[in-house]
């Protein structure tokens, strides 16, 4: 008979076993360790405040003084959390198929310009200037596919060059619609209220007008990745290419066809992204800006603290978003707002040893595999087999 | 003519930037570790040399300011470059993701620094990442007025460096031999992982320099919300356009740099006013013609075989 220390060791060995939950322990830890840092940044910056601002930062919207300002505020962190769920699947779905998009910055950008530009010059209704982002965040997404599968171009480089192409473009697109004397574009409200997202009720449910059906979509278009990922051929192929691109070429899989695809869908997502947060009408966009908007990095942290999967990178853009308002509402007397960017930094830069922590993992489990992996649980896209001198 | 003048000065300054910090990425590859995180590094090798800049007394001989503000802007950039040798060498980590984290990481934590030291020494009325060297600055011009830096003149010594040092010395033999074939070094007796170490941390070196240069160009304060601009992706590019040569990498740069300096000088010349293309025109230029340039030669690629590939000894 089995004593009931090893019942408990083989449960937990069993537990480890379990690729969902590696990825749950090893997000947990680069989370602790995460804000362990910002918490001590805290202390050498202000000792004395250090304990209110990370529980300013953890408790966000709950600091707030009434049922209704917390619930209002809880709806403005859930408006930002929808672009933030498409930026985070549009990079796991890339990096599926080995492919780092860091242009979903820039995709967001295009999708932000192609909607405000259908919503403010063109008066046209809320799904047309949604589809315009979409397709604008995919010709995007097709130029460093392109340029991947044809010209060997390293597609973190042409995401980059064209991340700036589209945030010069917008900024200049955009100038002419702005109120005069001021840098922001018009409200749709002011303008035109039926390029606003519908909200069926749920600005009621919050007490916050900017609450639409994007946070809804969102979810939707989440589960949809995660089938199209795990349940279809085109998924397949996706990942067989990230996880080796001439293999799936001798397989008879069109890899080219497929990494332009790919880009084209992540590019997509990307500029749906925006549109959902500007058609919700929260923000408007700054043509002033010279820096691009965080969203699209942010969304590679969601994407690896979501243990690249896209249900998780539901709750790990919410986290992000939770923690990176909740910075905003530090007392700037005493702390920089940044913070909260730091944070989410060190935790992406934590990501990195995640593959390390879940082989730790698995090892301690016993039951390394004799062949490698189940591809869908702990996938380790091209790098490790990228052909030399690829760029 | 004087507008030809401020052309060639602008040109030189962002030359200067982008061999230095194309150099950084060159020993980085060559090295075998692919190193994406150089905008981060330049932001922090900008702040370590910002803060010396900032507070060191303008009295003091050009030479000594100079001086100890590239050697802050070395420390910073190096220490910063380590976490991606931990990263990439001992925990064989992903080399882009660290290395796009250690951009975010940079920016955010250079930022939260100069803030932070804001805040205290105003007793919370001054929260901007601003940090102004105005008359320091000046004391590192080669003349009064122009761009023309003490910077330029290490740009030419480092460029020199780095040619001799990758070809001419047992190091850089044994350094390119790691990004090419880290099976075949090792097995002749040469620790990959510290080649690997040391072209790191070359990187953070020139990356860090080429921060500093870039944030006192032109301007005598430096905020650091902003960041680099791209500058050190734009740096990789000419990187991948100078076929990780030195002599090469810095011809590359003089053509990115013309272009760059454009965005700054393009009204006064008579020719560029009359073709009328907007200013974002200009600005959109240096990513636009990277784009172009890389996608006629990244087909015949030159890149060091092994980069990007964690060296696992049991691979041998």
């Amino acid at each position: 008979m089995e004593s009931n220390k090893t019942k408990r060791t083989n449960l937990f060995k069993r537990l480890l076993a379990m690729p969902g939950f590696r990825s749950f322990i090893s997000a947990l830890a680069c989370i602790l360790i995460g804000l362990l840092i910002g918490y001590i940044v805290l202390l050498i910056i202000n000792p004395e405040q250090a304990g209110n601002g990370i529980s300013t930062i953890l408790k966000n919207f709950m600091t707030r003084n009434s049922e209704k300002l917390r619930m209002k505020s809880f709806g403005n962190t859930l408006v930002k959390t929808a672009p933030l769920i498409l930026c985070s699947l549009s990079i796991l779905f890339a990096y599926k198929a080995g492919l780092f998009n860091i242009g979903a910055a820039g995709q967001y950008v295009l999708g932000a310009g192609a909607s405000l530009y259908c919503a403010l010059a063109l008066n046209m209704p809320w799904y047309v200037c949604l589809l315009a982002a979409v397709l604008a965040g995919a010709l995007l997404g097709a130029i460093s596919g392109a340029f991947k599968a044809y010209l060997n171009v390293n597609e973190v480089i042409s995401c980059i060059m064209l991340n700036w192409i589209s945030l010069y473009a917008v900024n200049s697109v955009l100038k002419d619609l702005c109120p005069i004397g001021y840098k922001d574009t018009f409200t749709l409200a002011s303008r035109n209220p039926s390029a606003i997202l519908p909200k069926l009720g749920l600005d009621g449910l919050f007490g916050n007008t900017s609450v639409t059906i994007a946070i809804p979509i969102a979810i939707i278009i989440a589960v949809y990745i995660w089938v199209i990922l795990a349940k279809t051929k085109f998924g397949y192929e996706i990942k067989a290419t990230g996880y080796n691109r001439n293999a799936a070429k001798y397989c008879g899989m069109r890899e080219k066809q497929n990494i332009i695809l790919t880009m084209v869908i992540a590019g997509a997502l990307a500029g749906l992204a925006s549109a959902l947060l500007f058609l919700s009408d929260f923000s408007q966009w700054d043509i002033n800006q010279s820096s691009i908007p965080a969203m699209g990095f942010n969304g590679i942290a969601a994407s690896f603290l979501g243990g690249l999967h896209p249900i998780g990178a539901i709750f790990s853009s919410y986290f992000i978003q939770h923690i990176t308002d909740g910075g905003a509402s530090l007392d700037t007397r005493f702390y920089p707002v940044q913070i909260a960017d730091l944070i989410s930094a060190i935790i992406i830069y934590l990501c990195g040893f995640v593959l390390f922590i879940k082989l730790k993992m698995l090892k301690a489990s016993g039951s390394i595999p004799q062949k490698r992996p189940d591809m869908s649980a702990d996938i380790k896209p091209a790098s490790e087999n990228k052909k030399g001198g690829e760029r | 003519m004087q507008q030809i003048m401020l052309l060639v000065q602008y040109t030189l300054v962002y030359a200067s930037v982008l061999t230095l910090v194309a150099l950084g990425g060159c020993y980085s590859e060559r090295s075998g570790i692919i190193n994406i995180g150089l905008e981060g590094i330049m932001v922090m090798g900008a702040l370590g040399g910002a803060l010396v800049l900032g507070h060191i007394s303008p009295a003091l001989p050009g030479i000594v300011i100079f001086l100890l503000t590239v050697l802050a802007s070395m420390v910073f950039g190096m220490l910063f470059s380590l976490l991606l040798g931990v990263a990439a060498i001992n925990f064989k980590a992903d080399q882009t993701l660290a290395g796009t984290a250690m951009n975010m990481l940079g920016l955010a934590l250079a930022t939260v620094i100069v803030k932070a030291l804001n805040i205290a020494s105003s007793g919370g009325s001054n929260n901007s990442a601003e940090i102004a060297y105005t008359a320091t600055r000046e004391k590192l011009l080669l003349a009064k007025g122009t761009e023309f830096s003490m910077f330029m003149i290490l740009t030419v010594i480092i460029i020199a460096a780095a040619y001799i040092l990758l070809y001419k010395t047992r190091f850089g033999l044994r350094l390119m031999a790691c990004g090419e074939h880290p099976q075949a070094a090792n097995s002749v007796g040469i620790s990959v992982s510290k080649m690997r170490y040391a072209g790191v941390l070359i990187s953070g070196a020139l990356g860090g320099i080429g921060g500093i240069v870039y944030i006192t160009a032109g301007v005598s304060k430096a905020n650091f919300e902003i960041g680099v601009a791209g500058f050190g992706f734009l740096a990789l590019a000419v990187m991948i356009f100078g076929q990780w040569k030195p002599h090469k990498i810095a011809l590359a740069a003089l053509l990115f740099g013309v272009f760059r300096a454009l965005a700054n000088v393009n009204s006064g010349f008579d020719f560029l006013t009359a073709l009328k293309l907007p200013q974002p025109v200009y600005n959109m230029l240096p990513y636009i013609i990277s784009l172009i340039v890389l996608a006629f030669t990244s087909k015949s690629s030159h890149a060091p075989k092994a980069e990007g590939i964690p060296y696992d000894k049991s691979t041998r």
